[in-house]
């Protein structure tokens, strides 16, 4: 037997050993900044959708519950200001709580209509946001945020490297979390719930708390990306950052990624925020300095062709390669099947796709 | 004077829960036959208004003036119905044919991907360089639909109720599609066909039915509907947009959820409601608040009547 080195440990090794080489580079350090909060962010997805097979279609209403959770705890605007890490633990149990309380009278329904639930949460959170302006300070954002002091030694803003490897170990500590979790009993409730609801139920799995249970942990960690996502900018930024194109963001990255997959997961942030911080943004020089006036011409603008990248990316991915770029392996050597098919309904697949 | 006011949003969210039923029908036919949110619907949609303009900016503004208008009307509902169908099936054919098999949530994830592809491809389209999307500078911009369909008083110039031929091009195009609707999926062999493929694709395939044919034709409806629903939007709010697919969207899939996902009768029923609570709710309350008092529906409907207002409750098979 070919002895398989964990694909996690060589993403954690890479990361660790990247900024020896590229070095210096803001661009370098604000993709891989943004790569590990939207890691968190798939991580927290990944549960909710790739263990227990539930389609969120709202991840960013949670990753703006911690933004704003953690903002309202520790800007000095406000009288809490408990400071960076209690705000980011806090923000967290924010977002647990709001996963509980979605998720409560929610989690019965059937998959799309969950999927449709979660997706106006995320729109009304929006609004939310936009409209309660002596809250959230509108399209202004609330800032300034605290820096991390770790024993009396605070991260500036600019240091960027230090920020680098603090989101990186934040990152790390979630995944080991994540990947006890997975293996826990409460992580094979998960998994056997979405392989089978009916038969776990048989089995002594109550399948609503266990649903439950998954989508407030999910929830949890997306917040803690958005609170880490707000620490950076040191600003939560406009109500808009937390919109739609982010939530299907997340998907993407777990459906690029590989569903149910926690390495797959890390791999799917970089493709996919990589094509938005690295590949977006080069091509955008490039076309700069080949034409002065990119704004009067709309396809000039690389940053007008992001749909259709995601869109491409999706519908090919689950074309030619549905299970993702790094499936799921569990013990015993067989590949986990995406939610839903491996259960043929009557009713979902018709006749198999053609004569 | 509350009267009136009250009169004047009762007709505004009349009409634009009209024009929110042609595009929930498409949402609910699709539903009911392969049980597909078909995102790509409301995307659809806006690419036959961006259609829409680009003829009105090729043929000029003159060839519309006087009696011309209804025919041009006419001329832009049946180019749009006929482009939004064809692209409908080339949609499905492309992106959720071959995933039938695959199960729902890879068709769903599909279906977001065409509905971004889509997007942007308005996006781009509003940065061709015509006159009518203001010589393609601000493609992101909303584009100014020219009102071509007069926005006159009928009730008189100095009442205060405002009924105008636009109210009524709606009432006129979406009534007799709605009846023609009916009496295909009721009365002819296709809708026949269309209504044993939505209760048992397999039986129905076993009785020599060609679902993916079946399959095909709903999708072809669906979208000629929103291409009728998109040229009276335009005509009616005179603004469009790259973005307003989502929206609207979500409006239509909110109403086909409401009156029961599946029935067309409620899908029209829930659209006029929509339409009202978003008259009354930008008439009365904010309009800022006017998305989240809608959305806020849809949740508590899914939460406590999930099969909708007209739609039966199906139990789950094992």
């Amino acid at each position: 037997m070919r002895a398989r080195v964990n694909p996690i440990l060589i993403f954690f090794a890479v990361a660790a050993a990247l900024p020896m080489f590229f070095g210096a580079t803001g661009l370098f350090y604000d993709a891989f900044q943004s790569i590990f909060v939207f890691a968190l962010v798939g991580l927290g997805l990944n549960i909710i959708t790739g263990f227990t097979g539930m389609l969120n279609l709202g991840m960013a209403a949670f990753m703006a519950i911690g933004a704003y959770g953690f903002a309202i705890l520790t800007c000095d605007i406000y009288p809490f200001q408990v400071g960076f890490w209690w705000g980011l633990l806090l923000s967290g149990a924010i977002g647990a709580l709001a996963g509980f309380l979605l998720g409560a009278p929610t989690l019965g329904l059937s998959g799309d209509y969950l999927a449709i639930v979660t997706m106006g949460f995320g729109e009304i959170t929006l609004d939310v946001l936009k409209n309660l302006e002596v809250i959230t300070k509108g399209t202004q954002g609330i800032n300034p945020l605290p820096r991390p002091t770790i024993g009396g030694w605070t991260i500036e803003l600019q240091d960027e490297r230090s920020w680098y490897y603090l989101l990186l170990l934040i990152l790390a500590v979630a995944v080991l979390l994540v990947r006890r979790l997975e293996r826990s009993r409460t992580g094979r409730a998960w998994l056997s719930i979405r392989e089978d609801a009916l038969a776990s139920q048989c089995m002594g799995i109550p399948p609503k708390r266990t649903r439950m249970i998954a989508f407030a942990t999910g929830s949890a960690v997306a917040a803690i990306g958005g609170a880490l996502f707000a620490a950076l900018l040191s600003s939560t930024g406009e109500p808009n950052s937390y919109d739609f194109q982010v939530s299907i963001l997340a998907l993407c990255i777990i459906i690029v990624g590989g569903m149910g997959s926690i390495a797959g997961t890390l791999v799917g942030a970089v493709v996919m925020v990589g094509m938005n911080a690295i590949v977006l943004v080069k091509l955008a020089d490039w076309f700069g300095s080949r034409e002065q006036s990119s704004s009067s011409n709309v396809l000039a603008s690389p940053n007008n062709w992001k749909y259709l990248i995601f869109g491409l990316a999706l519908i090919l991915v689950v074309r030619l390669k549905p299970e993702g770029l790094l499936p799921p392996r569990l013990e015993g050597g067989t590949p986990a099947l995406p939610p839903d098919a491996s259960k043929p309904k009557s009713g979902v697949s018709i006749g198999g796709g053609g004569a | 004077m509350e009267l009136e006011f009250f009169l004047q949003q009762l007709i505004t969210g009349l009409s634009n829960g009209m024009i929110i039923a042609l595009i929930a029908i498409g949402y609910t036919m699709v539903y009911g036959i392969i049980e597909l949110i078909n995102f790509a619907h409301g995307d659809l949609f806006m690419l036959g208004s961006f259609l829409a303009l680009t003829i009105l900016g090729a043929l000029g503004m003159d060839a519309w003036a006087g009696g011309g208008t209804w025919g041009g009307v006419l001329l832009l509902l049946l180019s749009c119905a006929v482009f939004c169908a064809g692209l409908n099936w080339t949609i499905e054919r492309v992106a959720y044919r071959p995933l039938r098999a695959s199960g729902k949530l890879s068709l769903l994830v599909s279906a977001i991907g065409a509905s971004f592809i889509l997007v942007n491809l308005g996006l781009f389209w509003g940065g061709l360089p015509m006159d009518v999307f203001a010589g393609g500078v601000a493609a992101a911009a909303p584009k100014d639909f020219p009102p071509l369909v007069p926005n006159t008083n009928l009730l008189g110039a100095d009442s205060l109720v405002q009924l105008t031929p636009k109210d009524l091009l709606v009432v006129g195009v979406t009534l007799p599609l709605m009846l023609a609707l009916t009496w295909i999926v009721t009365r002819t062999r296709l809708g026949k066909a269309m209504r044993a493929t939505a209760q048992n694709p397999i039986a129905a395939r076993l009785m020599g039915i060609d679902t993916d044919r079946v399959i095909g034709a709903t999708f072809l409806i669906g979208g000629a509907l929103g291409g009728f629903a998109s040229v009276i939007y335009a005509l009616y709010n005179n603004t469009i947009s790259f973005q307003m697919g989502y929206r609207a969207g979500m409006d239509a899939f909110t109403a086909a959820v409401l009156g029961g996902i599946g029935s067309m009768p409620g899908a029209v029923a829930g659209a006029i409601v929509i339409g009202l609570v978003r008259a009354m709710s930008d008439g009365y309350l904010e309009t800022r608040w006017t998305n989240t008092i809608v959305f806020g529906i849809l949740v508590l409907i899914l939460i406590f009547r999930p099969s909708g207002l007209l739609g039966s409750r199906a139990k789950e098979k094992v």
